[in-house]
């Protein structure tokens, strides 16, 4: 099978997040770039599994500039075989998404798979937009994943519970918690990384249809008002009287 | 402007999280909601009540295909003339947004945490709840999620008027074959009051008296992600980073030390309380009120309390 995974690079969930330039940009002095948490322990590391028990090759795509082949050679060290970057820095979801349907439009993919958001802009866009610019079936916040011939049964969240559900491929799904364990990289896997091909292609033209105009810390938070243990009903009058939120 | 809400329904009845959207809508313009599946009669009231001037149902598509859907909402907006498409960023909005926003080419901005400001700029949760970010929708037609519990609905409206709605989907491309109910009757993302433990419970025998607590406020029970991961609570409980991000208006946290991670997904709570015998834990430095004691000690006086305040009001 063939699969498509697709990558961003992401803050490290430790990063401290402050902005420059008039709050317009994130300020990246200091920060370590990590490949997005959900795009990596879920969906890549799925996709390698059933690579390693059904056959076929498990391509990464990124859309992003020069910078970013240090987080793709992360991907290629857990065991993707190969990559692929598009060489444009991301303006918005849209943008990223129409790059990859237009990469993988004929390329035979048999699953295109995503993080289900990623930790920095949290918007969950790109897979299901994606499978509209595909034309294919989208399943969201899944869960687990197994195959049996070209039919997949995914276990996805849904409102109150978990819907099982079967889809024929090709299709699109985002990966949540759940789908598959973390990998570590090991050193035999870092080494080979280095050889993988990592296949840099130029951008469709596509307009932007968002863009972000500044950004904003929430307002900090005044002292904590410490409780007496042995003293609940102060923090109830508290809660009902000065928070009013009982 | 005119508006599009689309909201799924659970069990007939309209969530919270779909109310806010409706409001929502009805503050940007007039209104018209979409919905599909079995709605009770009773709750149509309810959607004139939070704003809509008009509704839509549709009882042929199910919610289960996001494609379906999404072909069903952009005949809506194509039908209504709407410039702009509302949804609650629950777990529908977030698979059968992002296709409308593709189908129609218009702008998406998720996570809507307020209404659109003057410059028309649309203020998002990012960077997991750590930020905000403002954005700027550049097409004529405009997508929207709004993040749960983020507006105060003031009902009001009149009755809207109700109209069956079809159109053209095209057939499933996804087969339902089980669904499995989560216990509990309050939803995570959408509960208003949230009592969640960690390790310091030391074992998931002793969340009896996290669910005292819980039943007493009316809350809905959360973990942190440890807890979850050595399988003390289900995974659907774990808020964080990368479990579910919430923002009650009350946290009640037992327990937790206050990792970064699962700040992240807790932050956006109006007031949290941060119950932990480590003075030095730093979930203390995000808490509203702090109380340094055993859990196992002061959950069951807060619940009597609770229990006593209840009875009171």
């Amino acid at each position: 099978m063939k699969f498509l995974v697709c990558i961003s690079k992401a803050p490290d969930t430790t990063s401290k997040i402050e902005f420059t330039d008039n709050n317009t940009k994130f300020n990246e002095a200091g920060v370590q770039y990590i490949v997005n948490p959900y795009d990596e322990w879920y969906a890549l590391v799925r996709a390698l599994e059933l690579k390693e028990s059904l056959g076929g090759d498990v391509t990464t795509i990124t859309v992003g500039g020069a910078a970013d082949d240090a987080t793709i050679r992360k991907a290629l060290a857990i065991g993707a075989d190969n990559a692929v970057r598009v060489n444009a820095d991301p303006k918005d979801a849209y943008f990223t998404a129409f790059q990859i349907a237009e990469y993988a439009k004929d390329k035979g993919f048999d699953m295109i798979l995503c993080g289900k958001e990623t930790i920095n802009y949290n918007g969950s866009q790109v897979g299901g937009m994606i499978a509209e610019l595909l034309n294919l079936p989208y399943v969201s916040l899944a869960t687990k994943l197994e195959m049996n011939g070209s039919t997949a049964t995914i276990d996805r969240e849904m409102k109150g519970g978990v819907e099982v559900v079967e889809v024929n491929g090709p299709f699109v799904l985002s990966a949540a918690k759940g789908m598959a364990e973390q990998r570590i990289p090991n050193m035999r896997g870092i080494m080979a990384a280095r050889t993988k091909p990592l296949e840099v292609v130029e951008p469709a033209a596509c307009d932007d249809l968002t863009s972000f105009e500044s950004y904003a810390l929430p307002e900090a938070k005044g002292d904590c008002k410490y409780i007496d243990p042995d003293n609940m009903a102060e923090l109830v009058s508290l809660l009902h009287n000065e928070a009013k939120v009982i | 402007m005119s508006v599009l809400v689309y909201i799924d329904t659970l069990s007939g009845s309209v969530s919270k999280a779909a109310m806010e959207a409706v409001y929502y809508g009805s503050k940007i313009g007039s209104t018209t909601v979409l919905t599909n599946g079995g709605i009770a009669a009773d709750q149509l009231a309810v959607l004139g009540e939070c704003g809509a001037s008009k509704v839509l149902v549709n009882r042929a598509v199910t919610v289960d295909d996001a494609s379906q859907v999404s072909k069903l909402v952009v005949a809506a907006v194509e039908a209504t003339g709407a410039d702009t498409v509302v949804m609650p960023l629950d777990l529908t909005g977030r698979a059968v947004a992002p296709r409308v926003s593709a189908r129609l080419k218009a702008g998406l901005a998720t996570g809507a945490v307020a209404l659109p400001a003057g410059d028309g700029t649309i203020k998002v949760n990012v960077f997991s709840g750590k930020a905000f970010g403002n954005v700027s929708v550049k097409t004529a037609k405009k997508v929207i999620t709004l993040t749960p519990n983020s507006l105060q609905i003031e009902k009001g409206g009149a009755a809207a008027a109700v109209e069956d709605f079809n159109a053209e989907v095209g057939g499933a491309s996804i087969t339902v074959k089980e669904v499995r109910k989560q216990e509990g009757d309050i939803l995570l993302p959408e509960a208003e009051l949230v009592v969640s433990a960690g390790r310091g419970l030391k074992g998931p025998e002793n969340w009896g008296i996290v669910e005292d607590l819980a039943k007493a406020l009316g809350a809905a029970t959360a973990c942190s992600r440890p807890v979850a991961d050595i399988g003390w609570r289900p995974h659907h409980e774990h808020v964080g980073q990368t479990g579910v991000a919430i923002r009650p208006n009350l946290y009640i946290a037992a327990g937790i030390s206050g990792a970064i991670q699962h700040l992240a997904g807790v932050n956006g709570s109006k007031v949290i309380v941060v119950i932990n015998t480590d003075p030095e834990a730093p979930f203390f430095k995000a808490a509203d009120y702090g109380v340094v004691g055993d859990a196992f000690e002061v959950l069951p006086k807060l619940t009597a309390e609770i229990e006593k305040f209840k009875a009171q009001n």
